[in-house]
Order: C-alpha cells, then structure tokens, then sequence
C-alpha cells in the first residue's frame, strides 16, 4: 500500500453488494476499507430471494454463475444468514402461463438447471395452501433464499477489511470526500451503494424502484416453496405504472413473508397502505388462506434499477479509479457473488469467470476515455 | 365498510368514557373504541373476578344510555386508510372509520424490564397480574410476591389478597425516604390518603428489587435485594412491573408531538395536530382522577364548549400535583438498568438476549443485526425496556399497528392515492 | 357457564372469564413456546405482550384480550 493511500480498495456501501465486493478483494490479499453511512438500503428491507432469472440470457448466465457461487459458499454461513436451499414455485394461472412455465423449463434445462413441471393436480399435493383452479408450475430446485444483512455482515468481518461509518459527499476517480471534509485515496474505489449511487455521480442510469412487503405472524410448514407468479414476469418487469406480483416466501421462522410491488418515481419510505393492499390482495388471490393470517409487520425497500435490468459492473469509462458496482434492482442478493467475481477479474485485469460486456457500465456511459 | 362520526375517541378507559360523556350532550355521533373485551381501560378492567368501584359502573351506565355514542369493544386500529380515516379491526371484520375530530386516550403500558428468568411461566407484570386475576385467572392458595414500583404494587397485592393469594413481599425499589415523602402528602388527595390505608400490607418493603426469577420449567421462587441484603423466597407467582409508560404510537402516527415520553397538549388537551386531542395516561401518567378530568376537558374542547373545559383546569391542576408527586416520588433506581446478564432475553419475541443488543449504536442498528423488536409485539416491550436501558429511542410505528389479519389489510386498497 | 375446549379438552369456565385466566384453570397456563423452544404464558395481561397468542377458531389471537364463548376451540402453539 502506497504512502497517503487508507486502503487499497475503499468500498462505498456495506450492502450484500459491496460485502461481496469487499469479501473477494480482501480474500486476494487487498486491504479493503468500507465505507457506510448507516442507511441500511435494500439489503436490509429485501426479500434475500436467491433465483435465477431468464428474461434474457444475459440475466441467466449472471444469476446461474452467482446461485452456484452462494451454493459453494452455503456450507460456510453461520445459522443466522438462514440459507435454505427450499426452491422456487412459479405459478401459472392459466394455459397461457402454462406455456411460458414451459418454455422457461425447456431454456433452463437446456442451461443444466434442476427443474420440474408440476400440473396442477401435483402443484395441490406440494403447495396445499394454494387455491384451486391454478394451471401448474415450474418448479426450479437450485433456488433458495438468505437473510441478507446477516450474510453480508458476515462477509464483512474478515481480515484485510476496516469498515467506518462514514457518508462520502464526493467521488473523485480513485478518492473520496467524506461529508466532514476530509479526502481518502486508494488504489481504486468501488461504488456499491445502490440508490444512492445517483448522488455521487448523477450520470449513472439509476432509478429507484419502491417495493412493499409484509411479513406475518409464525404458521410454520404452511408452504414450502418461494412462491412466484408467472405473471410476475410479464406484469411486473414490463409495467411502467405501479404493479403487484404474487411472492410468498417461507421462512425458516414459519413466518411467511409476502412481496412484491413496483413503483417509479418516489422517494417517499411510508408505508402507501392502497399498494401494500393491493399487494396483498393479489398473494391473496393465489393463497385464499392467507387472508387469516397475522400480518406483524410492513415496510418499504427501494431496488436500484438499471434501464435494461442488468447490473452496471466494471471500470467508469469517464472516471479513471473509480469502478461500479451497481443496479442490481430485485436480483441483488442473488448476484452478489457473480458482481464480486467480475468485479475482481476485471481489477486484476484476469479472465473473467463470466464473459463481462452485458454488464459492464459503457453501455450506458459511452466507451472509455482512458487507456 | 366505512363508519363516518364527527368524532372518535380512541381507548375507553377513564379518560376516554369522561370524554364521551362530555361531548355527548353536544348531540355529535360519537364512536369510542377500545381495544379490551369491555369499555373500562386497565384501572376499571372488568371480568368475572373484577371488582369494578361504583364510579366506573355510573360511567358505564350513563355511556350506554347515550344515544349519540357507539362503543366498539375488541376493537383495534390497525392503519391509517387516509387523512382522518383509520383502519380498525376486531375479532370479525376490518372496516375503516372517518372521522372529524379524534381524541387519543390510548393510556399507558408497564414498562417491564428484563432480569434473569423473567421469561419463566408465573412471571407476570404488577398490572398484568392484576388484569389476568379480573379475567378470572385463578390464585387461591399460591404465594405471590410482587415487585417493581409504584401504586400499582398495592392495588394488585390488593386484588389478589381478595382472591385468595397469599402476597408474600411487595417490593418497592423506591427508598423509604421516598415513599413516606409521597405517603404524608396524601392528605392533599383525601380520597387518596383513604384508599391507601386499605391498600397498606405489612408484607410491603421499600429499597428492595428482584434481582432474578428461579426455577426450571416454571417459577419456583425469586431473589430479592431487599435493603442490602440478599433473600430468595419461594414462590409460585412474580408480578413485576416498573412503572407505567405511555401509549404514544397512534398519536406519534398521526403526527402528534410528544413531551418527554408522553403525547404533548396544551391547556384544551389539544395535540400539535389541528382537531386531534389527548387525555389521560397517553399524555403522562397521572392516575384515574387526572384522566376523568383530563377526559372531560377533552371532549368539552373536541365539541367547542370551551367554558365547560376551562372549568375543569383547576381540577386537572389538582390531580397534576398528584402526578407529580407520585412521578418523583417513584422514580427508578439506575441498579434496574443492569440487571440483566448477558444470556438473558431482552425481546422475547424473537429472543434475542441482552448480551446480543449491548454495543449497537441505536435501536435501528440493534434490530437489523439481531431481529430484536420484528417480533409480534413489535417493539411495545424490548423498545421500551432499551429506552430505558440504553436511550434508544424507537422511531414511529408503521401499520399494521398491532398484528392484524391479512384480510382486514385489504379494505385499504379502496382508499388510492388522490 | 360456557365450555371451552383447550387443545381438545373441554372445560367450564364462569361467564366473562379470558381465555388466559382459561389456560391456567384448565391446563398448565402457557400459551406457547418461544423460539428457542421456553414454554411462556401471559405476561402483561393487556394486549400487548403477544405472549399469549393462541390459535382461537382457526385464528391467531391473544388470549388475555379474548373471552371465553360455549364451544370455543382453543389451541395453544407447540
């Protein structure tokens, strides 16, 4: 480490992303100092959904290599990170989501992913809580889900890793200005702070993304699969309105835990009580019995969205020094260990495990103006 | 559904029945909520073992022969739908209710901090005990020993003395010189200064405080510093509790501004939100008399007769001397904030223990790193007990403001933003 | 005098009486078990504490805020 330099790395954001990003460099050597400044962003209100995803290859390959990475790091997480390997249920309501259920099987198999098409008679004796009348599902087995804030605490406390509170008001490529004036340089800076990334450097693509959840009371063994509409990715993801998607998610509490929403355009954390309703009333269309249940607790999250729903992660091709790691939207946790992974290569100029152009951030910024 | 009044009194307590009965005769429709299977609060609880004084039954009966009031018991508010419109549920349906006035008689909690084995079957509150007797819990033949601080002590000794109990210490942490301070300037409250003689037993100890719960399965027994020494006695029942603390969170969400821990009113009950008043226990603990009065000021100023309300503030005057006497009188040891050894719980919701939460910075970080205050009471009994323990202060609720039905949730979805 | 049946087992109780005051004339008084598998029962008798939630006719309810009606079906949580 250079003279005047607090770190090799300094890490903006201490969120799932950011812990990974830190956990990795540090594991090659690299003194690493993280800077967070105590927000608590979407790690902390997420849903810790570990899935892959398909709407474009691009998204699979990320999330296939990223859910491999969390299924070698599984045997190494304490108890509290509440890794449970209990898979993903997406659900068709219809033939016409039938369809869809199919050729996403057929994709994923094709991608050697573990899954099965259940028809509804079958997704009755494994889901027993759903309503009647679904079409089917598809059931993909390597998905699980993890409690993210201990998972990235724990990635944090690691040699080679100092973290301080601290806000960072200015990013100058390979140095940051904390708001109390002062100035840190390292070998390179890593952004990783999510919605608040737009602050440091305003061109980036960003925009909030508010979510609802809710969770309820304990009824252990009521489901056992995370449960997902498939309408959720026609809905959802396309709507440019706010919209609702059917997620139910067990925990390893017995609680159940419900989701999803979207909206653009507020900043505002409250609690909107019509959109936490009508999110609760599409879970409850796909589970009647859910309308029983104690919900305990609602509150709001904000995903960092990208335009093309993809992470920015690499090089800022204006701002030498400076390297992103940002936009995860709803697929954070899932593709922290693949950003992590990309992101080091790239620093350390390697192969990348996972060829990097979908993601890399001059697609959005323009190519590089240094060498 | 939607219930539309001109004005909600939240909590039928003492405070909230005087408010009713003030503004009833103004002709407005009245709705009083609470949310305890009969109207009455915590001091007038009734059930089949409860001894309701002559007062409460008179307030009761004069309520319900108010045409213009309509009581919901078993009723929770659970969101706010939209401006002056609230979410409430009981045990059969959700429906909202839109109001024109509001007045928070929300009352107050015992603060219960943690010492080890308080998680133990047989550990109670003082006010706890007090209510489960009224509902009918059964304590004849068993030993009883009672601690914590305040009035509360006796009033519960005394209720379970009528029940058969057999009340083997009060232990009050207060020091003697405090207590009798506080005893010989009753006589200002001549009700008072009576109803403490019936109150007195000889089991009663001051500068005395549990220091543990015994037992395996259940309690068995507890351990006492009483004046300096250190004593165990078997027991079968431990009703502790340290005082009463406010139930701000209804108000704090409707934008309600506190004074120390309570709601914060002026002269006509009236809080920082315009047509929103408080009364009673919710805007400091007080007692019964102060709450009346408070109740009555309340719903004189929610209905405009504002002559009939500055009447009353020489009472209200009057019992705030008593508040005041009583809050100093009983103010809590700092010995109570370190009870608590590392392995015990502090949220017993998701039991989380006190060596887990010492060391985080506030209650947000403390929260996210151990899970403490996501439980079921969401936060009412740690996030006062680390209010007390650390100075953190917790931020204002979100709905559902207590665990509520999903189903309920959905009537909200017919209020869309305007 | 209604008749209440906790986890199965009939019992009588005065008219007014909580479902908590129930729990321990009928049983051992506990409601539940706590995470980390501690029996508890009723701790704040007022609604608050959310130790006392049982499951009441198919609902989650807390027990002390609850009264005794003929025919209720009471089920503590393992």
């Amino acid at each position: 480490m250079s003279q005047g330099l607090v770190a090799d790395v300094i890490v903006i954001g201490a969120g799932i992303i950011g812990a990974a990003c830190a956990r990795a460099l540090a594991q090659r050597g690299l003194k690493v100092l993280v800077l967070d400044a105590g927000w608590h962003g979407a790690t902390a209100a997420g849903m810790g959904h570990l899935l892959v995803l398909d709407d474009n290859a691009a998204e699979l390959a990320l999330s296939q290599y990223s859910l491999q990475r969390w299924r070698e790091l599984a045997p190494a997480l304490p108890e509290g990170c509440a890794w449970r390997n209990n898979g993903t249920l997406w659900l068709a309501a219809n033939a016409e989501e039938m369809a869809v259920a199919h050729s996403k099987y057929l994709n994923l198999l094709a991608h050697g992913e573990a899954c099965e098409l259940i028809g509804h008679a079958t997704l009755r004796q494994r889901e027993p809580e759903l309503r009647e009348g679904l079409e089917g599902g598809l059931l993909i087995k390597g998905d699980g889900i993890l409690y993210a804030p201990a998972a990235a605490r724990w990635m944090l406390d690691a040699a080679n890793i100092r973290q301080q509170r601290a806000r960072v008001s200015e990013v100058d490529g390979h140095r940051v200005r904390l708001d109390d004036g002062r100035w840190l340089s390292a070998e390179a800076v890593v952004l990783a702070n999510g919605i608040q990334a737009t602050e440091l450097c305003p061109e980036l693509p960003i925009e909030p993304k508010k979510g609802h959840l809710l969770i309820t009371d304990r009824y252990p063994a009521t489901v056992t699969h995370t449960l997902v509409e498939l309408g959720y990715v026609t809905s959802a993801h396309n709507a440019s309105g706010p919209s609702v998607a059917c997620n139910i998610q067990p925990r390893p509490t017995g609680q159940l835990f419900i989701g999803a929403s979207r909206q653009f355009g507020s900043l505002d954390p409250q609690v909107e009580g019509w959109m936490l309703a009508k999110m609760l009333k599409r879970a409850v269309d796909y589970m009647p019995g859910l309308a029983q249940l104690n919900g305990i607790r609602a509150w709001t999250g904000f995903r960092a969205a990208s335009p093309d729903g993809l992470p920015l992660v690499g090089q800022h091709p204006q701002r030498q020094g400076l390297w992103l790691a940002v936009g995860h939207e709803g697929l954070g946790v899932t593709t922290a260990p693949a950003t992590a992974d990309l992101l080091v290569a790239q620093l350390f100029n390697e192969t990348s495990p996972l060829a990097p152009q979908a993601y890399l951030p001059q697609r959005f910024l323009g190519e590089p103006v240094y060498a | 559904m939607n219930e539309i009044t001109d004005l909600l009194i939240i909590g039928a307590g003492p405070a909230g029945m005087a408010a009713a009965l003030a503004a009833a005769p103004s002709g407005a429709r009245i709705v009083l909520l609470d949310d305890n299977p009969l109207p009455g609060g915590q001091i007038w609880r009734d059930g089949p073992q409860a001894n309701l004084p002559g007062k409460a039954r008179r307030l009761r009966d004069q309520l319900r022969a108010c045409a213009n009031v309509r009581c919901h018991a078993g009723t929770r508010v659970i969101a706010c739908a939209t401006d002056k419109t609230l979410l409430v549920e009981d045990a059969e349906r959700g429906w909202q209710i839109t109001y024109d006035r509001l007045i928070l008689c929300t009352g107050a909690r015992e603060l219960l901090l943690p010492f080890p084995g308080w998680t133990l079957p047989g550990v109670t509150g003082a006010g706890g005990l007090q209510a489960l007797i009224k509902g009918g819990l059964p304590v004849r033949g068993e030993r009883l020993v009672i601690a914590g601080s305040g009035p509360l002590l006796l009033a519960s000794a005394a209720t379970a003395k009528q029940h058969g109990a057999q009340v083997l210490r009060i232990a009050e942490q207060a020091s003697r010189a405090n207590v009798l301070g506080f005893a010989t300037q009753l006589p200002r409250w001549p009700g008072k200064f009576f109803q403490s003689f019936s109150l007195f037993d000889h089991h009663y100890r001051t500068d005395t405080h549990v220091l543990e719960a015994l037992g395996r399965e259940r309690l068995e027994g507890v351990r006492l510093q009483q004046q300096g020494k250190t004593i165990e006695l078997a027991c079968d029942r431990l009703a502790c509790g340290f005082g009463l603390i406010p139930n701000t969170q209804l108000g704090q969400v409707l934008g309600c501004a506190l004074e120390g821990r309570a709601l914060a009113v002026d002269a006509w009950q009236a809080t920082s939100r315009r047509e929103h008043y408080a009364a009673g226990e919710c805007t400091g603990f007080g007692g019964s008399e102060l709450a009346l009065v408070e109740g009555a000021i309340a719903g004189h100023a929610a209905v405009g007769h504002t002559a009939a309300a500055q009447r009353l503030w020489s009472r209200r005057a009057r019992w705030q001397g008593f508040a005041q006497a009583l809050n100093k009188a009983f103010a809590l040891d700092a010995r109570l904030k370190t009870l608590a050894r590392a392995d015990t719980l502090v949220c017993r919701c998701e039991d989380v223990s006190y060596g887990e939460l010492a060391g985080h910075e506030n209650w947000r970080e403390a929260k996210l790193a151990s899970r403490c205050g996501m439980g079921a009471c969401q936060g009412r009994v740690c996030g006062a007990a680390l209010e007390h323990l650390f100075g953190w202060t917790t931020p204002t609720p979100r709905p559902p403001f207590s665990p509520a039905r999903i189903g309920s949730l959905l009537s909200l979805e017919e209020t869309p933003p305007t | 005098m209604p008749e209440v049946f906790l986890d199965g087992r009939p019992l009588s109780v005065a008219n007014g009486t909580s479902v908590a005051a129930a729990l321990a004339l009928g049983a051992d008084g506990c409601s539940r078990t706590s995470i980390s598998g501690q029996r508890r029962a009723p701790l704040c008798g007022m609604g608050i504490c959310q130790e006392c939630r049982v499951m009441i006719d198919g609902y989650r309810r807390l027990a002390c805020q609850t009264v005794c009606r003929d025919g209720m079906q009471v089920q503590t949580l393992p």
